[in-house]
């Protein structure tokens, strides 16, 4: 059986392939097969090499000597008899590389912090060859040293791989690697013009870059026994073609989130040509997917304490966009679709690939009820908004890292992490100055005159002063960090597999959302009365009377929110940024909101000086006193006009609130979602776990060693975050009326 | 001026307070004393806040996309206690498409709530005890009125959810579950029964409570006692 002809035959074009031959299934999840036992003894060799990674404190084994690229190991393998996927980042399985092309200090920690030592050899070489990091800090202003340590922007990808960049790994599958490189170049032969300008004479560089990485890629097949550089045959080459495609990328970069697409779809058509053609029974099928699965799940990074703490539990975010509709109409739910989500039942749940559901009212209600179903055992799937999301990126994006959309092989962004607007308001308050430190780290500014009982209209001035300089500085500092990116560490591989006109956000972030819009909301509602030290630092606040709180559906404090957002947003559009890029912003913090509470004084919300803040978008905890409901209509009035790298919401529930039996709690559940979303939510974690179940997971982590938690944006192991994490999570409001 | 009410708060999620997702309002005041009851904040009739049928049900509409397949239940404290507050209320959900339900303990004399009772989908009523004398002893009240009001719900074929709470040493046993199931198994207006094992959530909320809880040193049930007891009813044909 051929594939039906189209505009994919002529030109790169996987959207066309994609929409011709792809067959949507309505059924439900009857079909799907358990794992057999050649994946139950594969997968037992993996859980042990994970038990033993934890004992080892995290990191199972590292290659300090040979300098991570496409090409630079051995084959490796978990036991080449059971596997049917093969690849393996190192010559072992969760040996970590070095990449030290993002930082070579990070390297020399991240060895440190696990008992290596640098190989002289590896030192040698960074001695004559240059880092981004190393680029990064030539170019840092004096203000931008400062406001990073002050912590006023944070996360930023200065030292190590930027990552949120998602290669379009289906074309090494579809068309082969020689036509790829072919294609490329082409591209370098047109790309001549009368001026060579540093744009055009950059791309040029890019395109040489990028036909070397295809064929550093083919290379690396060959050593596995695969000749990629055709296209692939059946499903199972075409798994196996699009797992190399992704392994280059992660040999090449370390980037702090490596998305891997939107491939179930894509995949399906060759899974439904072999069952037609009796090539595979569904269970075969089925194990190619476990089989590859597995490998996602045994991505590794070699990162230090320091990022961890930021990033708490070791996430490479390989994300995973399922479902969503087509613009025809039609639903783009497939067998494979079931498939992916099913690893979580036949391997155990586990918070990579990171499992997105894009949502939209007219996905089947059989589709909808297994994600449900899922969620209520697994905790391990977040749900995006494809009715949201369509209009602007159509029905071949996918997201990278958490929340960000981009269509896949057009778009990339330039990941900017996040500036605290907590400390923001606080620096308002405190005239330029950090109210830790006392250290003048914005702008010197007269003290505020309301300072007996904060008057709103006069703080209100003062933070959007503050909000000018600081978005001034932020998006400066993002220019830096990425013109040095794509001179010392630049994503050949993952860009190879891109258009060569490429769409660029660059993508802000904002920490401390609600404790923000709380502390306005107080200051306009109730009276507050800064208390400052001898240094005339603000250190606590009193608040005499009630205000109306973010997370309860209150229209006049969630007027504050959309301010907020607006507010801070049009001031980042209106600076010019590196490569003509498009400024975006999210409101997500991973885990950084405890480490960005920690170095956050007292806020005029009564939030104490220290304590984290909420996650991503979510309202204080125990701040919501309406029920869940409101909460999520809160989050859902935030305009994703102003917020398009996405709004990240977590919603925790014990099973009994969710419904009197399992029946119950899958159509509740649907049923919140679909509200959520009717109501224009972008994001959605779900979690449905009792609250003990984590305390005992916390004493005795060795009879959890799968407990998969949503937290902001990705799932964690659980029993991998930090202590101080554990107790975040545990804290924050967990929905428990019944 | 439309009806105006006490309330006790709102929950926008209730998902154990009849079919699907319900935005539950829960009426300030009750007459009974139950001895574990969550919610003692809500006895006192002149406690809450003031609250107009009308702007309770704009809020309502707020939710329509949640609650659609659910609807809107009124709780308390107990809601027929302010049987014309809940009356209006219920009418303008009614007017606005929404499915409603009452949660009651049937102690209010059918006289002075039938108009609400009439208006209404469907009733969550909760037996306290199949003795009238037991009932009295954890409530301050009889059975009588609860009893009348199903009669009266049978006699025009108004749904109801009966709930029980299963409370150790009290309600607890299996004699009781089958003079339970032996009197209700001929209510074709039951469509089924709510099981609610005793729970210790709301025990804090006694702490500033003048009257002192009695129930500190009782257990919440056995998964295994609970199932027992749900045989039982099944048995006589009744769904639990």
């Amino acid at each position: 059986m051929e594939f039906k002809e189209g505009k994919w035959q002529h030109h790169i074009n996987v959207r066309d392939f994609i929409v011709r031959n792809y067959t949507p299934y309505d059924g439900d999840e009857s079909f799907l097969a358990s794992p057999t036992e050649r994946t139950l003894a594969l997968w037992n060799k993996v859980k042990a090499l994970l038990a033993k990674e934890r004992e080892n404190g995290g990191v199972l084994d590292i290659d300090e000597h040979t300098i991570s690229t496409i090409t630079s190991h051995k084959p490796g393998y978990i036991d080449k008899d059971l596997e049917l996927i093969v690849g393996l980042q190192t010559d072992e399985p969760l040996k970590r590389a070095i990449m030290p092309f993002g930082g070579i200090r990070m390297v020399r920690s991240s060895l440190e912090a696990y008992g290596r030592k640098m190989d002289p050899e590896v030192e040698k070489i960074f001695q004559f060859r240059k880092t981004h990091n190393d680029g990064v800090f030539d170019a840092y202003t004096e203000d931008m040293r400062k406001a990073r340590h002050s912590g006023i922007i944070t996360g930023l990808p200065d030292s190590y791989g930027r990552g949120r960049i998602i290669g379009d790994y289906r074309r090494v599958p579809l068309y082969g690697v020689d036509y790829l490189i072919a294609q490329k170049k082409k591209a370098k032969e047109d790309y001549v013009f009368d001026i060579m300008n540093d744009e055009i004479i950059r791309q040029r560089e890019e395109l040489s870059e990028q036909i070397r990485a295809l064929e550093a890629l083919k290379e690396m097949a060959s050593t596995y026994g695969y000749d990629i550089s055709r296209p692939a045959q059946d499903v199972r080459e075409a798994i196996q073609w699009l797992y190399f495609a992704y392994l280059a990328a992660v040999k090449e970069q370390n980037g702090a989130a490596m998305s891997i697409g939107r491939i179930s779809t894509f995949l399906d058509i060759y899974a439904e040509r072999d069952l037609q053609e009796g090539r595979y029974t569904e269970s075969e099928i089925q194990e190619f997917v476990d089989h590859f699965v597995m490998k996602l799940r045994m991505v590794r990074f070699l990162r230090t304490p320091a990022y961890d703490e930021l990033f708490s539990g070791d996430p490479t975010w390989v994300t995973e966009s399922l479902g969503g509709v087509c613009i025809d109409g039609r639903h783009m739910v497939t067998k494979m679709t079931y498939r992916f989500l099913h690893t979580l039942t036949n391997l155990g749940a586990a918070p990579e690939p990171n499992m997105t559901v894009l949502w939209s009212q007219r996905l089947p209600q059989n589709f909808k009820n297994y994600c449900a179903r899922m969620s209520i055992e697994t905790s391990s799937i977040q749900y995006e908004n494809d009715d949201l999301m369509r209009p602007e990126y159509g029905d071949d994006y996918g997201i990278a890292c958490c929340v960000s959309a981009m269509k896949i092989g057009k778009m990339m962004q330039f990941f900017g992490a996040r500036a605290n607007l907590a400390k923001a308001l606080l620096y308002a308050l405190n005239g330029g100055k950090d109210e830790n430190t006392g250290e003048q780290i914005g702008p010197e500014m007269a003290l505020i005159k309301s300072d007996e009982t904060l008057d709103f209209n006069e703080v209100w001035r003062k933070y959007d002063q503050i909000c000018n300089w600081l978005s001034r500085l932020y998006i400066n500092t993002l220019n830096i960090i990425h013109y040095m990116h794509d001179k010392y560490c630049y994503e050949s591989l993952q860009m190879a597999l891109h258009d060569e006109e490429i769409y660029r956000t660059s993508a802000c972030g904002l920490a401390g959302f609600s404790v923000v819009v709380d502390s306005l909301s107080a200051i306009k509602y109730a009276k507050v009365h800064p208390i400052r030290n001898e240094k005339g630092l603000t250190v606590d606040f009193k608040i005499e009377g009630d205000y109306p709180k973010f997370g309860n559906n209150d229209p006049r404090v969630d007027e504050i929110a959309r301010m907020v957002v607006e507010h801070f947003m049009k001031k980042l559009s209106k600076h010019s940024t590196y490569r003509n890029s498009k400024p975006t912003m999210s409101i997500l913090t991973i885990t950084s909101n405890v480490v960005y509470g920690k170095k956050t004084g007292a806020t005029p919300d009564g939030r104490k000086a220290g304590e984290p803040f909420a996650p991503g978008a979510n309202p204080m905890h125990g701040r919501d006193s309406n029920g869940c409901i409101a909460s999520m209509m809160s989050v859902a009035s935030i305009p994703y006009e102003y917020a398009k790298d996405g709004i990240s919401y977590t919603f925790s529930i014990v099973p009994a609130a969710l419904g009197k039996d399992l029946e119950q709690r899958i159509k509740n559940l649907t049923s919140l979602l679909d509200g959520y979303f009717a109501e224009d939510g972008h994001h959605i974690n779900v979690n449905v776990i009792n609250r003990e179940v984590l305390l005992d997971a916390m004493e005795h982590p060795e009879k959890y060693p799968q407990l998969t938690i949503r937290v902001s944006g990705y799932a964690v192991n659980f029993i991998k975050l930090s202590r101080e994490q554990q107790l975040d999570v545990i804290n924050r409001t967990f929905h428990t009326r019944f | 001026m439309g009806v105006t009410g006490r309330i006790h708060s709102i929950e926008t999620f209730g998902a154990v307070d009849g079919p699907g997702i319900r935005f539950v309002v829960f009426f300030q005041g009750c007459p009974l004393r139950c001895l574990y009851c969550h919610n003692p904040d809500s006895w006192d009739a002149s406690g809450g806040r003031e609250a107009t049928a009308e702007e309770l049900v704009e809020q309502i509409k707020r939710y329509r996309n949640f609650i659609k397949n659910g609807g809107v239940t009124l709780s308390g404290g107990e809601p027929l206690l302010q049987s014309e507050f809940a009356l209006e209320l219920l009418r303008l959900c009614k007017q606005n498409g929404f499915h409603t339900a009452v949660d009651t303990s049937g102690c209010i004399p059918l006289s002075k709530c039938k108009a609400a009772v009439d208006e209404v989908d469907m009733l969550l009523l909760d037996i306290k005890a199949i003795d009238s004398a037991l009932s009295k002893r954890i409530t301050g009240a009889g059975t009588e009125n609860a009893v009348k009001l199903l009669e009266y719900c049978e006699s025009v074929g108004k749904p109801v959810w009966i709930r029980h709470v299963l409370l150790p040493g009290y309600t607890l046993d299996n004699e009781q579950a089958r003079r339970m199931g032996e009197f209700l198994k001929d209510f074709r207006c039951v469509e089924k029964i709510e099981l609610l094992p005793f729970h210790k959530i709301g025990e804090y909320k006694w702490e500033n409570h003048e009257i002192p809880y009695t129930l500190a040193e009782v257990q919440p049930p056995q998964p295994e006692q609970v199932e027992e007891y749900r045989q039982i009813l099944m048995s006589y044909g009744l769904k639990a």
